[in-house]
């Protein structure tokens, strides 16, 4: 792709994915909200395309629009005690999302412009100095594996419960490393919730025989 | 010329050029396509009740019936009903239409005719092909009207359902191959001994082991039901919903739903030839037909070369409009599923079945002997072409007898003396 048309499409395709992510917010009715959905995932898979991540892409498609469709089926069915329900959104909620919304746009603006900075110290290369793979984990016989290691394997390395960042000192008083098995669990379990939640919503609601 | 040539290729403007030309070409053919298969649809459902169809637009076969049916449509009243959400209304057709298209960016429709030869064209041309139910689904639910609730509904409903031993299906060619690239499954090995090439018919995947040419009937099925043609097309059940998902629109709007349903049938339908029934190939030949007319890459005649490639598109097209014809000819054969058979077809039957294939060509590959699997192409492509001259002979014997003959139950039609065509023997 010519260096000319690569950011032009860029951001045309970011624009219109920003837009619609924000339309989803204000958009009282969750059809329409779901739409403003498709287009957001749409325009982060084309901005996978253009990255020439053609798998990725497609597994966006297929995951996520595929997962916008029940979104909508369920929205449709649950919520429709009439046409074209309304959902008003209190403004305490508002206020927590709005919080939560720009914490998390804060790390991911932090994460995206350091990520050059350490490449610049690196020569290039994205981890960060001195915590090569090869470092922290000697015994896990991970090392073989991920010589070439990027950022998002020791990530990867973290979410399996090997120890990664800088070390701090535990209440017995040895040095220890951070790892995410816990956090990751606990939103796996929470997902699960998440699910029990939504079929136990969606469930035909029978009256048992002689309570009635 | 060829000064000319390279100048433009080496030209800056010509990757522009060249997508601007492919895109224009892709959505040519995608209606040009729609408006054929509309034809040959009334065509095809005027022979099977035995009546005639069109026959007097644009002269003897009335061959230019669409577009006159187009035509009109364009001049149409557009209408919005009043308690349809106009937002949603307005563009749910867009959705279905670009769903469709898109999954032509990935099709190859000869050796080197390719918008974008992906290597996950296959993985691609399901993904985008999938987004064309979400239009319904939002066609069906901004009408603002029941019936087109309950047809968008439904197609949610078999959508969900079908994708998923439809892409089970896909998969089983994909293992045999072992890529994803949709060119891949067609193009000939040069390395590959001369009675094995892909362009032979025998050796096209459909009889490459009894799971892939199971898989290619539960493939179909699967993709009729996914562009919702009948016997699946509860979304639009006439009968019982006036039009279902498509009842309150008109004109251009409408226009556009067939315009997505018949550019999709074409898409599955080219899945389904380059997956199974060899792509671009006639069947005959040795080699691709414009490396044997031109050299590889034109390396000898280049004009020749480009004359192969335009035959391959030919005999491409062709096969897709002969599996597309299938779908019409089921269409106005079968009589339309109840909703819930459809959802057991899917989940009781097509599922299960698609899993054993799965398995079943997993394990071919793996414990079955090296001369089993090689000669095994051989003998199902004959047992095929012996099935298929039994059939012809059958319906030839039929022709010549007259009607009722030979046929049971209530369709017999010796003891009636009222009826003038049979004579009882």
């Amino acid at each position: 792709m010519d260096s000319v048309a690569q950011p032009i499409l860029f951001w045309i395709i970011a624009t219109a994915t920003a837009t619609c992510a924000i339309a989803v917010v204000v958009s009282q009715n969750i059809v329409r909200a779901a739409t403003w959905l498709l287009f957001s995932l749409g325009g982060t898979a084309g901005i996978f395309f253009l990255l020439g991540a053609d798998l990725v892409g497609a597994t966006q498609i297929l995951v996520y629009v595929g997962g916008t469709l029940i979104l909508l089926v369920f929205g449709v069915m649950l919520t429709a005690q009439g046409p074209f329900i309304t959902m008003k959104t209190g403004a305490a909620e508002w206020v927590i999302s709005a919080v939560v919304g720009l914490l998390f746009f804060g790390v991911l603006a932090v994460t995206a412009f350091s990520v050059g900075s350490v490449a610049a110290k690196n020569d290039g290369r994205l981890e960060p100095p001195g915590r090569t793979v090869k470092e922290y984990a000697p015994k896990l016989n991970l090392v073989e594996a991920s010589k070439s290691a990027s950022s998002s394997a020791i990530l990867g390395q973290g979410f399996l419960g090997v120890g990664v960042g800088p070390a701090h000192l535990n209440a017995k008083g040895k040095p220890e490393r951070a790892n995410y098995l816990l956090p990751f669990e606990i939103v796996s379990v929470h997902l699960l919730v998440v699910l029990i939640g939504a079929a136990y919503l969606a469930r035909a609601k029978r009256r048992r025989r002689g309570t009635a | 010329m060829g000064e000319l040539l390279s100048g433009i290729f080496s030209s800056p403007y010509w990757p522009y050029a060249l997508a601007l030309v492919s895109a224009m070409l892709l959505i040519g053919f995608m209606l040009v396509s729609a408006i054929f298969s509309v034809w040959m649809e009334r065509k095809v459902a005027g022979r099977i009740q035995d009546r005639l169809g069109p026959t007097r637009v644009g002269g003897k076969f009335g061959w230019l019936q669409t577009l006159a049916d187009g035509m009109k449509l364009l001049v149409k009243e557009d209408i919005i009903p009043a308690s349809a959400d106009h937002f949603l209304f307005r563009l749910g057709p867009y959705i279905a239409l670009v769903g469709s298209f898109l999954a032509f960016i990935a099709l190859p429709y000869g050796n080197n005719v390719v918008a974008n030869d992906m290597n996950i064209a296959v993985f691609f041309m399901l993904a985008v092909l999938s987004t064309e139910v979400f239009g319904v689904i939002l066609i069906g639910y901004g009408s603002g009207s029941k019936w087109s609730l309950f047809g968008g509904m439904r197609e949610a409903a078999q959508m969900v359902s079908y994708e998923v031993p439809m892409a089970l299906c896909v998969i089983v060619p994909v293992i045999v191959a072992h890529t994803m690239n949709l060119s891949d499954f067609a193009r000939v090995d040069p390395s590959a001994p001369m009675l094995e090439s892909r362009s032979l018919m025998w050796n096209w995947y459909i009889f490459h082991d009894p799971f892939t040419f199971c898989a290619f009937w539960t493939y179909f099925t699967c993709a009729t039901a996914s562009c919702k043609r009948a016997p699946f097309d509860l979304a639009e059940a006439e009968s019982e919903l006036v039009a279902g998902f498509h009842t309150e629109y008109s004109g251009f709007r409408w226009l556009s739903i067939f315009m997505a349903e018949y550019g999709s049938m074409f898409a599955v339908s080219g899945i389904a030839c380059l997956l199974f029934l060899g792509g671009w190939h006639i069947g005959v030949l040795p080699d691709d037909i414009s490396n044997l007319l031109g050299g590889y890459n034109g390396a000898s005649n280049i004009y020749l070369w480009v004359l192969g490639n335009v035959v391959n598109v030919v005999v491409f097209i062709a096969k897709g409009w002969t599996l597309v014809f299938i779908m019409m000819w089921v269409r106005w054969t079968l009589p339309r599923l109840r909703i819930d058979q459809v959802m057991m077809t899917c989940l009781k039957y097509l599922l299960p079945i698609s899993c054993v294939l799965l398995m079943g060509v997993s394990m071919w590959s793996l414990l079955v002997p090296y001369v089993v699997q090689k000669y095994f192409p051989w003998g199902m492509f004959a047992a095929c072409i012996l099935l298929g001259l039994m059939v012809l002979r059958q319906m030839i014997f039929w022709a010549k007898e007259p009607p009722g003959t030979g046929m049971p139950g209530m369709w017999s039609m010796t003891g009636m003396s009222s009826y003038q065509g049979a004579k009882p023997k």
